[in-house]
């Protein structure tokens, strides 16, 4: 394993943290509104969540490419702040990511809600819990298993796109390449050992995940007794 | 400090439609079968459920008025409410749900002290216990108890005791009784359970179908013959004795205003009130006084009105019994046989006494 090769990893590990936290922060708000919503949009936003789920990551890199370009409605935006064009750098990747892993993160979540149900809410206000209080007291620790869930899934699924991060992302160096990219090139230039430790990290680090989630993560959600 | 309720709303084919004053003190019963709404007007008096067409006051202080568009949010009502299963808070101990409402009540309103609460209601040893490690019962004494200590004005109680065995019953009943000792605390008590409410209420309002039926002091209402058979079989009144005399044969004598009757012996000191309940079925008439009857107990009373049953075969029959009412449930044969009409004096035979507290 050479430089670029830490590079890409630890570029990856910075991907999936930025990310995962975004994840969790935009990611629970939606999940609140669709578990609690009685809104005719719910089934729409619902479906939009989890198109990426079974779109190739390419049509959703497309997309979200021409988004980002000059003539994009995001990039026009960016551009007007100053902030130049989004793709082919950092937080152009985050974003992306952000849409690819949406629905990993956003289900577990809602349907801890949803078991929760509305009556701890109910008795929360009964004693005194203004909606925003009881969400963070009562709501949040008890929907945790969920919580967990969607953050170890979206970190994992981040970590392992590949298709997205071409198509936004391209293949430069410290800044877009990242581990999946980095086992490509390497195989490509014929790089069998250097693809074999990647790939095989790879591997180990998706096993462990699952397997922290499957054997630690509490069981069902948190209901009242 | 009365209660002024009002509340119109609609539930899919549901109706609820209710105008109600209840007393600012003791304990109000609502009570009707599954379906009757009595649910549902609790839920909106806490603001849980919005009425459209509503108003709710306790005396000068109004929190829903929607005439003048007036919602007070349920968090903002100084209210407790027990639900029918306890709905504790899995994450937080013992202590930590009961802390949950007090740390966000005013303090200027806190009126408790939580080891005052948790000692009167027997979960003081609990504290620090997680909610998966108690007993039913002991659950709904500490959501009691987490309601208490958020310093309500009012407590509203959703069928507190349907989820529970009848032991755990005992267990709370007694407790639920010193609430309304000593606080003047003014309670409403949802309950399908007539034993229940004879047993607690100081008020009754009868529901059925979304609609009141009847309203009004406890042993007013459960005398009155005119009411549909909500009651059915468990027709009956309710009336406050005390004890008179311990004899030595086993029994107690209980006087009350219309007379005494004979119970089997019970623990109190003389002088101590006792609430019993005379089911209709257990009241048989006599014209002249039987003394060829095993049946001990047997009162002079007048008959003041009578009524069908939800039974054709059978009547009801309204007594008076030097000022106090009595409910008899007789054959209609028998009614006819002995003439049984408004103003004529007979002999009322007690045949079972149900000893509430």
């Amino acid at each position: 394993m050479d430089d670029s090769d830490f590079a890409a990893i630890w570029l990856t590990l910075r991907l999936a943290t930025v990310v995962t936290v975004v994840l969790l922060i935009v990611g629970t708000r939606i999940a609140w509104w669709l578990a609690h919503t009685r809104s005719p949009f719910k089934g729409a936003v619902g479906a939009l969540v989890a198109l990426p789920l079974v779109l190739p990551p390419t049509v959703l890199g497309f997309y979200l490419l021409i988004a980002m370009g000059p003539s994009g409605p995001l990039g026009r935006f960016t551009e007007s702040l100053g902030l130049g064009l989004l793709p082919f750098t950092f937080t152009g990747l985050v974003i992306a990511s952000v849409f690819y892993s949406l629905p990993f993160v956003v289900q577990p979540i809602q349907n801890a809600f949803e078991a929760i149900g509305v009556r701890p809410m109910e008795v929360a206000a009964t004693l005194r819990a203004s909606p925003r209080d009881a969400f963070w007291s009562v709501a949040l620790p008890l929907a945790r298993p969920g919580l967990v869930s969607g953050a170890i899934l979206g970190f994992a699924h981040t970590v392992g796109e590949f298709g997205i991060v071409l198509m936004i992302g391209g293949n430069i160096p410290n800044k877009t390449r990242v581990v999946s990219v980095q086992i490509y090139d390497h195989v490509e230039a014929l790089e069998y050992a250097q693809a074999h430790w990647l790939a095989g990290g790879m591997v180990l680090f998706s096993f462990l995940v699952l397997l922290t989630l499957y054997t630690f993560n509490p069981a069902p959600p948190g209901k009242t007794v | 400090m009365d209660i002024q309720a009002r509340f119109r709303l609609e539930r899919g084919d549901f109706t609820l439609d209710v105008e109600l004053t209840l007393p600012g003190s003791g304990i109000s019963a609502l009570f009707g079968h599954s379906g009757s709404g009595k649910t549902t007007c609790l839920r909106a008096m806490a603001g849980l459920e919005r009425a459209s067409h509503a108003y709710f006051a306790i005396g000068h202080r109004v929190w829903q008025d929607e005439a003048s568009g007036l919602f007070v949010p349920p968090h903002q009502r100084p209210l407790g409410f027990v639900f029918q299963e306890p709905s504790l808070f899995p994450h937080l101990t013992v202590r930590g749900n009961m802390a949950f409402g007090q740390k966000r009540a005013a303090c200027g309103d806190r009126r408790f002290s939580l080891p005052t609460i948790a000692e009167l209601l027997g979960i003081a040893a609990l504290l620090d216990r997680s909610p998966g490690e108690l007993s039913g019962g002991e659950r709904q004494r500490v959501a009691i108890a987490r309601a208490l200590l958020a310093s309500p004005q009012i407590l509203l109680m959703d069928e507190p005791l349907a989820a529970l065995d009848l032991k755990r019953k005992l267990e709370i009943l007694p407790y639920l009784e010193r609430l309304h000792e000593e606080f003047s605390l003014p309670i409403i008590y949802v309950s399908h359970s007539p034993d229940e409410v004879a047993r607690l209420a100081n008020h009754l309002v009868l529901l059925d179908q979304g609609r009141l039926v009847a309203s009004g002091p406890l042993r007013e209402v459960l005398s009155r013959i005119d009411l549909p058979a909500i009651f059915a079989d468990d027709a009956g009144v309710v009336i406050e004795t005390r004890i008179a005399a311990q004899e030595a044969d086993g029994l107690s004598r209980l006087e009350f205003a219309g007379g005494q009757i004979y119970v089997s012996r019970r623990d109190e000191p003389l002088g101590a009130r006792v609430r019993c309940r005379i089911h209709a079925r257990n009241v048989s008439l006599a014209l002249v006084p039987q003394l060829h009857t095993s049946i001990l107990n047997s009162v002079d009373a007048c008959v003041v009105d009578l009524a069908p049953t939800d039974t054709p075969g059978h009547v009801l029959v309204r007594l008076d019994v030097a000022g106090e009412a009595l409910l008899a449930r007789i054959t209609r044969r028998s009614a006819d046989r002995l003439r049984i009409r408004p103003g004529l004096a007979v002999k009322a035979q007690i045949k079972a006494v149900a000893l509430l507290a």
